[in-house]
């Protein structure tokens, strides 16, 4: 999967998970940049995820991610 | 339900809530509980609660019990939800002394019973306790049900424990999460790699589910349940169509898909039992419609358990406009079921508050399906719970009887009414309890009482009590209304509560049960009596309760002169 084709999806479930049609992701976003990603968000972005592109990650995935590029590559990871 | 998911609770939180009913309770919790609270409080919503929710800090649930100062104490909850996980108290098994093993259950039910008395003596709430979930822990294999140091038999002891408790304290209610678990299984309800690295217990999509049965509980001992199922019968209650098919021919018992049929009354069967009225509602001739009810031998339900059984070619919305009137019951406390999508819609369409479950096309899929929706929660059982089927059968009849009279005293002469006057005792505590949760409709001030409330007012001396009782030549009503009156200064009795069941209007029981409280106040050397309605979204019929009687209006109440009052007329005698 290309990573252009990830982002895409991944910005939807951004914008599903938190309720705000304005969000706008790029490699480099991160927590600090998002006001409504904090931790409880987070764990429903992972389930979204996970659903979204039939995967899991593993704990020390999701524990370490810094900034959507991070995320990107452990869903590239999965394929 | 089906379309509930936390996602839209969680867009709920941002809708406007002020105009809703305010409900306040405490989320206290030994894993993290935001996500529950949001779903609780989103959830609200769609009931039109506005749930204002204090949650403790994580894990304070002793901490917040133990210091009578403590934020859940200033916050002074209706409710406290307590949440102790099952990973928790399996890590403290876990870690206790082998020899202590065998005592955890009984450690910590007690640890419970402390929590429930200090909470309670401190503020008046009702608990809401989750039970657990049960997990297999692998250590002894299938041998755990035959040692008591297994955390399993302890676990499941614990659940049992709880089930006492709260038989013990009235003001105790259990999250039965282990109901669940058995119907969603514990990889659905719970994730632990979610739990491992952020201490939140409950899966995304367990949320609405567990939020939506912490809250119907609540709604129940609110006093908003169902009371009544309404039934089509074609291809609904058996298989088939008995106009066409014929008694021999519908699938009931062991003909065809009949063994699903068969569970669906078994279960319908075991809702009458427990008090739930139950109504036929059928587009058929009605002889040919009764027929299986009185002659096939795999029918589970027989005609003496339907109170009202309409079977006719009108259109169903009018039929349980009917039924309605009968039973003088809200549309919101009845469930209707068919299996016909259309007429389903043309009742939901016609009358709305109704519960219409959007049945699965498969029968096999029917009961199942109900029970996931949890319709029939309830705070309270009695064993008079059982009559009441019997008494809404008495009711049609009389409804029918009146028909023939055109005068209305003569019908109510013709039913030769005779009631009992009595002050609360240990015998009607329950069902006067009872009374103060369920009505709604006439109920002036609409005050909830638990039995253990009821019983110290029947102990003051400051008050003056009356349980009544009414019946007449088709049956017995039972208790059917209660007054509770509080002493003020100046030989004046307040009217705190006056409740009546709707079974009995226009039977003159207001003018019997007036008479009966001037005569006991004036026995007691009270010269005034004051009376006050508490509007309510449900008690407009009796706005007017007062003024009808005679009482004079002063500022927001309603007051008598007892020197002035003239004995009201009715039909009804006293023994």
């Amino acid at each position: 999967m290309e990573q252009i084709d990830i982002i895409n999806k991944l910005n939807n479930i951004f914008r599903e998970v938190m309720d705000n049609e304005d969000i706008v992701i790029t490699p480099e976003s991160s927590a600090n940049d998002i006001e409504e990603w904090d931790s409880l968000t987070h764990v429903q972005l992972i389930i979204a995820i996970e659903k979204s592109f039939n995967i899991r990650f593993k704990s020390s995935e999701i524990r370490n991610w810094k900034n959507v590029g991070e995320m990107i590559e452990a869903i590239q990871n999965k394929f | 339900m089906d379309n509930i998911t936390f996602q839209s609770l969680k867009k709920n939180l941002k809708k406007d809530y002020s105009s809703l009913n305010k409900i306040k309770i405490a989320i206290l919790g030994d894993s993290a509980t935001q996500m529950y609270a949001q779903a609780i409080k989103g959830y609200g919503y769609e009931l039109g609660i506005n749930f204002e929710i204090f949650e403790a800090d994580y894990d304070q649930i002793e901490l917040q019990t133990y210091n009578s100062q403590s934020e859940l104490y200033e916050f002074n909850p209706e409710y406290v939800i307590i949440f102790y996980c099952t990973n928790k108290i399996q890590k403290k098994f876990g870690e206790s002394h082998l020899t202590k093993k065998p005592l955890f259950a009984k450690e910590f039910t007690n640890k419970i019973e402390n929590i429930y008395q200090t909470i309670t003596t401190q503020i008046k709430c009702k608990i809401l306790l989750f039970n657990f979930a049960e997990i297999d822990d692998a250590v002894f294999g299938n041998f755990s049900n035959k040692t008591n140091f297994s955390f399993i038999y302890q676990l499941r002891m614990i659940n049992f424990e709880l089930m006492n408790l709260a038989q013990k304290f009235k003001n105790l209610f259990i999250i039965d999460i282990n109901k669940l678990q058995a119907t969603y299984g514990l990889n659905f309800i719970t994730n632990n790699k979610i739990y491992i690295n952020t201490n939140l217990f409950f899966s995304i999509d367990f949320l609405p589910i567990i939020a939506k049965n912490s809250i119907d509980i609540i709604q129940s001992i609110n006093g908003k349940f169902k009371k009544c199922i309404i039934l089509d019968l074609d291809n609904t209650l058996w298989g088939g169509i008995i106009g066409d098919d014929g008694i021999e021919n519908i699938e009931i018992g062991d003909l065809g898909i009949g063994k699903a049929f068969s569970e669906l009354q078994l279960w319908i069967k075991q809702l009458k039992e427990r008090g739930i009225i139950i109504a036929v509602c059928s587009k058929n001739d009605e002889n040919i419609a009764k027929e299986p009810f009185e002659k096939h031998p795999d029918m589970i339900l027989r005609l003496d358990d339907i109170a009202v059984f309409v079977a006719n070619w009108n259109n169903k919305a009018d039929n349980i406009r009917y039924i309605q009137q009968i039973l003088n019951i809200g549309f919101d406390s009845m469930v209707f079921l068919d299996d016909n999508p259309f007429e389903r819609n043309i009742v939901r369409t016609n009358i709305n508050d109704i519960s219409i479950p959007e049945l699965p096309e498969d029968p096999a899929e029917y009961l199942n399906y109900l029970r996931t929706l949890n319709l029939f929660e309830t705070a309270s059982f009695t064993e008079a719970d059982e009559q009441r089927t019997m008494q809404y059968q008495e009711e049609a009849k009389r409804n029918i009887e009146q028909q023939q009279f055109t005068n209305e005293a003569d019908f109510l002469k013709s039913l030769n009414m005779i009631a009992t006057v009595e002050m609360f005792n240990s015998f009607n505590t329950p069902r006067v309890s009872q009374l103060t949760q369920r009505s709604n409709q006439f109920n002036l001030r609409t005050i909830r009482y638990t039995e253990q409330e009821i019983q110290e007012i029947a102990k003051n001396k400051d008050y003056i009590t009356l349980a009544l009782s009414l019946k007449d030549k088709y049956g017995d009503y039972g208790l059917i209304c209660l007054i509770i009156m509080k002493k003020q200064q100046n030989n004046t009795l307040f009217i705190d509560t006056w409740i009546m069941s709707c079974r009995v209007l226009k039977r003159e029981m207001e003018q019997f049960t007036l008479n009966q409280i001037v005569e006991i106040a004036k026995q007691n050397g009270y010269s005034k009596i004051i009376g006050e309605y508490i509007s309510t979204p449900k008690n407009s019929m009796v706005a007017n309760h007062y003024l009808n009687l005679g009482f004079e209006q002063v500022n927001n109440q309603w007051q008598l002169e007892i020197s002035k009052y003239a004995e009201r007329n009715c039909y009804i005698m006293k023994t």
